[in-house]
C-alpha cells in the first residue's frame, strides 16, 4: 500500500531521515518507535506531503504524495492538536470533516455514534468549541475525525500520549478493529512500547533517522524493544 | 534584567518566520516616521508667525494653548487606532524567579518609549526656541515644554488603560469613540469648557512652576493603575486561560447555494463570528460606511471627483481590505490539516473570494444613500465596486500567498491585545490609491464619465477573465505551500 523508497531529508546539512526502502501492505497496523529526534514525525510529515523530501519519494496506493493530490480522498490522518479547529463545536468539526470527505450528516451521526463509549460523555452535545476542551479530550476528537469517510490508510502521531488510562485501552481495541476486521492500513507511532507492541503486527524502530530495526511482533518482542532502548542489547 | 528582556525581543524580532516581509515593513513604516517627523517640524517652526497671522490680536502663546485640549483628543483616537501596544510571551518568565513587578515595569517602561511620544517633540521644540527668541520668559518655556512632555506621557498610558479595557468588549473601537466624541460635545456645547480649564491650567503650571505637581501626580496615578491591571495579568488563570465560551449554534444552510465551497463558507462564516479579532473586522464596516461623510458633505470636496472614487474602494471595499489581507493567515491555526485533507486549494480560494465579493456588494447596496449628495458619488461608488470584485480581490488573494505570519486565533498569551497596528493600514494603501490615481488621470484628461468606465472597464476584464486569474493564484499558493505550512507552525 504504502512504498518508500530512497527517501531523505535534510535540513541544511543535517539529515534526519533517510529510509532507503520500506514496504508497508494493505491492512497492516504498523508501529513506528524512536527516541526524539529518530524522525518520526518527519517520516508522517513526508508521507502527508506536508514537507519536501530531499531525495526519493513516497508512493502511497501507486500514487507519488509529493506530484499528485489523489491519495488525499483515502488518507487520513491525525499529527497534533493544530489538526482541529478551535472554533468549531465537535460536532461541527466532524461534520466539516465529514463534508470534506463527501460524506452528509446522516453518515457522520452513524459513525461517531459508535464512538460514544471511546467519549465517555465529554465530547458530543457539550455546547463549548474545541479550543475550550481538555488536551485529552482535544486529542480522543482528533482521532475520530481521522476515521470519518472510510479511509483507507490512517495515519497517527502518538495516539497514547495525553490520554487517561481507561481510553488508551479502549482506544487499541478501536486500532485492533481496523486492520483486522476493515482491512484499514493503519500507521502509529509512539514511545510507549507496551501499547505499539499489543496493537501492531509490525514495528520499526528509527534512529537518527535510519531503520535499525523491522520486526514482526511476537511475544518477545516487547522484551527486545525494551532491551534495544536500555542498550543492553547483544549482538 | 533590562538588558536580558531587551535580547529576548531583538531575538524574537530577528528570528521569526517572517522576518524578511516585517523588515520591509519596517523600513517603510520608518519613511512614515520620517514624513510624519518632517510635518511636526514645519509645524513646531511655522506655528508662532501662523497664529500671528490668523489671529493678530491674541498672544500665540495663549492662543496655542487653547488648542491643547483639541490635540489631546485626537492623539487618543490616533494613538488608539495606530499605537501597537508592546506585546510580551510572559508565560514561560513566569516560573522562573523573576520578580513580576520587574516584567510589568519592563513593558510599561517600553511602551514610554514608543514613537507616538516623541513625535510632538519635534513641533515643541521648535515653538518653544521660537518663543524665547521673541523674549518670552525662559523658565516658562521650559516648564511649559514640560508639561507637553508630562501630557504626552499621561496619554500615553491613558491608551493603554483604554485600550487594555476595551480589548475585551466586542465593539473595541467604540469606547474610544464615545470618550471622546462626548468630551468634544461637552466642550462644544459649552456645557464644560474644558478647552478652557486646559489651556489656563497649562497656562498656569507655565507660570508657576510647582503647579506641575499635579500633572506629574495624574501621570503617577495612571502608571500606577497600569502596573495594577498588567500585574493582575500575570497569572495562568486570570489571562492566559480563555473563559469557555458559550456557543452560538447557527446552521448556515444558505451557504449550500453556492456549491462545493459551501462547507467553506461556513467555516469562514464561523471564523468572523466567534474570533474577536476577525470580528472586528466585521464591526469596522459600519465606521467605513460612515467614512464618506467626512468628505461629501463639505463643500470644498463638491469638485474633487477623484475623491469619490477613492472614497468608493474605501467604502465598498474596508471589508476586502480588512479580512483579506489576512488570507490564509486566517486558518493558520489549522492550515496542516487543511493541507492533508481532500481538499482542493481552488474551493478554498474561491470561497475567500466569493465572501469578499458579498461583501463588496452588500457594502455598494448600504452606500446607495450617499446619491443625496449627488448622482456622480453613486456612479463612483459603483465603478469602485465593480473594480474592487474584479481588481483588488486578485490582487489581495496574491499578496496572500506571501504571508508567513501566523494568527493566534485563540490569543491566550497576556498583553497579546493584537489591536489594529500602523501596518495594517498601509497594505491598504496601494489598493485605493491605485484606482484612484487611473481614475483621476481619466478624469483630469478627458471627463468624469471616461474615469468612471476606465475604472468599471478594468473591473469587467477582471471578472471575465476570473477563471484563469484564480488559476494563477493557485498555482502560486501552491508553489508556497511547504513555505506556508512551515512558517505557520511556529509561533512568530
Amino acid at each position: 500500500m504504502i512504498t518508500t523508497t530512497n527517501l531523505s531529508k535534510k535540513y541544511n546539512t543535517s539529515q534526519v531521515l533517510n529510509i532507503e526502502s520500506l514496504n508497508i501492505p494493505k491492512g497492516q497496523s504498523f508501529g513506528l518507535v524512536g527516541n526524539n529526534g529518530a524522525g518520526k514525525t518527519t517520516y508522517f510529515s513526508l508521507l502527508l506531503d506536508l514537507i519536501q523530501p530531499t531525495t526519493g519519494h513516497i508512493k502511497n496506493n501507486d500514487i507519488q504524495v509529493n506530484l499528485s493530490e489523489d491519495w488525499k480522498p483515502f488518507t487520513s490522518s491525525f499529527i497534533d492538536e493544530s489538526f482541529l479547529i478551535g472554533y468549531l463545536t465537535a460536532e461541527e468539526y466532524f461534520y466539516f470533516i465529514g463534508e470534506l470527505r463527501g460524506q452528509n450528516k446522516a453518515d457522520v451521526d452513524a459513525l461517531v455514534s459508535n464512538f460514544e463509549d471511546f467519549f465517555h460523555g465529554e465530547i458530543l452535545g457539550q455546547k463549548k468549541y474545541l479550543r475550550d476542551l481538555s488536551k485529552g479530550n482535544q486529542k480522543k476528537a482528533g482521532i475520530v475525525a481521522a476515521l470519518i469517510g472510510n479511509p483507507e490508510v490512517i495515519i497517527l502521531d502518538e495516539p497514547f500520549a495525553n490520554l487517561d488510562p481507561t481510553t488508551q485501552i479502549k482506544l487499541k481495541q478501536i486500532v485492533k478493529d481496523l486492520a483486522q476486521k476493515q482491512g484499514v492500513t493503519v500507521l502509529i507511532s509512539s514511545h510507549d512500547l507496551m501499547h505499539v507492541t499489543d496493537v501492531c503486527e509490525r514495528i520499526v524502530v528509527l534512529e537518527k533517522g535510519e531503520i535499525v530495526k523491522d520486526l514482526v511482533t511476537s511475544q518477545e518482542t516487547l522484551k527486545e524493544l525494551e532491551a534495544h532502548f536500555a542498550g543492553i542489547e547483544k549482538i | 534584567m533590562i538588558k536580558r528582556f531587551l535580547d529576548l525581543e531583538w531575538k524574537q524580532f530577528t528570528r521569526s518566520a517572517s522576518f524578511g516581509k516585517s523588515l520591509v515593513l519596517k523600513i517603510l513604516m520608518l519613511f512614515f516616521a520620517l514624513y510624519f517627523v518632517a510635518m511636526f517640524l514645519i509645524m513646531g517652526i511655522a506655528m508662532y508667525p501662523m497664529l500671528k497671522k490668523v489671529f493678530p490680536e491674541s498672544d500665540p502663546f495663549v492662543m496655542f494653548n487653547s488648542f491643547i485640549f483639541f490635540w489631546v483628543l485626537g492623539d487618543l483616537v490616533v494613538r488608539f487606532f495606530f499605537q501597537k501596544l508592546p506585546v510580551m510571551s510572559v508565560k514561560p518568565l513566569l516560573t522562573l524567579p523573576i520578580k513580576r513587578k520587574k516584567v510589568v515595569n519592563f513593558v510599561l517602561g517600553k511602551s514610554a518609549l514608543s514613537f507616538f511620544n516623541f513625535l510632538p517633540l519635534f513641533a515643541i521644540i521648535p515653538f518653544g526656541v521660537t518663543l524665547i527668541v521673541k523674549d518670552y520668559n525662559v523658565s516658562t518655556v521650559l516648564v511649559w515644554m514640560l508639561t507637553i512632555i508630562i501630557i504626552t506621557q499621561i496619554n500615553n498610558f491613558l491608551n493603554f488603560i483604554i485600550e487594555s479595557l476595551s480589548a475585551k468588549t466586542e465593539l473595541s473601537f467604540l469606547p474610544i469613540i464615545l470618550l471622546a466624541g462626548s468630551l468634544f460635545a461637552l466642550n462644544h456645547f459649552q456645557i464644560i469648557s474644558i478647552a478652557e480649564t486646559l489651556s489656563n491650567g497649562v497656562q498656569a503650571i507655565a507660570n508657576n512652576p510647582l503647579f506641575l505637581i499635579v500633572p506629574i501626580l495624574i501621570w503617577i496615578g495612571l502608571y500606577l493603575y497600569n502596573f495594577k491591571i498588567l500585574r493582575n495579568k500575570l497569572f495562568l488563570d486570570s489571562s492566559l486561560k480563555t473563559k469557555t465560551q458559550e456557543v452560538n449554534v447557527s446552521n448556515l444552510e444558505w451557504t449550500k447555494k453556492f456549491g462545493d465551497i459551501a462547507p467553506f463558507m461556513q467555516l469562514d462564516l464561523k471564523l468572523l463570528w466567534r474570533n474577536k479579532r476577525p470580528k472586528s473586522s466585521v464591526w469596522m464596516l459600519f465606521l467605513g460606511l460612515l467614512y464618506g461623510l467626512f468628505f461629501y458633505p463639505n463643500p470644498i470636496y463638491q469638485d474633487k471627483e477623484f475623491l469619490f472614487a477613492f472614497v468608493g474602494i474605501f467604502v465598498t471595499g474596508i471589508f476586502l481590505i480588512n479580512f483579506g489581507q489576512f488570507i490564509p493567515a486566517w486558518d493558520s491555526g489549522y492550515y496542516k490539516m487543511l493541507m492533508s485533507q481532500n481538499i482542493k486549494y481552488k474551493q478554498y480560494l474561491k470561497s475567500k473570494y466569493t465572501l469578499m465579493t458579498l461583501s463588496v456588494i452588500i457594502l455598494f447596496v448600504l452606500s446607495i444613500p450617499y446619491v443625496y449628495f449627488g448622482w456622480k458619488i453613486l456612479l463612483a461608488h459603483f465603478a469602485a465596486a465593480i473594480y474592487n470584485i474584479g481588481v483588488n480581490t486578485y490582487v489581495i488573494l496574491l499578496g496572500g500567498s506571501f504571508n508567513r505570519k501566523k494568527i493566534d486565533l485563540n490569543q491566550r498569551a497576556a498583553f497579546n491585545f493584537q489591536g489594529t497596528g500602523a501596518v495594517q493600514w498601509i497594505i491598504g494603501i496601494p489598493l485605493m490609491l491605485l484606482p484612484m490615481g487611473i481614475f483621476a488621470i481619466f478624469n483630469f484628461t478627458f471627463h468624469f464619465e471616461i474615469g468612471i468606465l476606465a475604472l468599471i472597464l478594468l473591473g469587467v476584464i477582471g471578472i471575465v477573465f476570473h477563471q484563469k486569474i484564480m488559476k494563477l493564484i493557485t498555482k502560486k499558493y501552491l508553489d508556497s505551500k511547504y513555505k506556508m505550512i512551515d512558517a505557520f507552525d511556529h509561533d512568530n
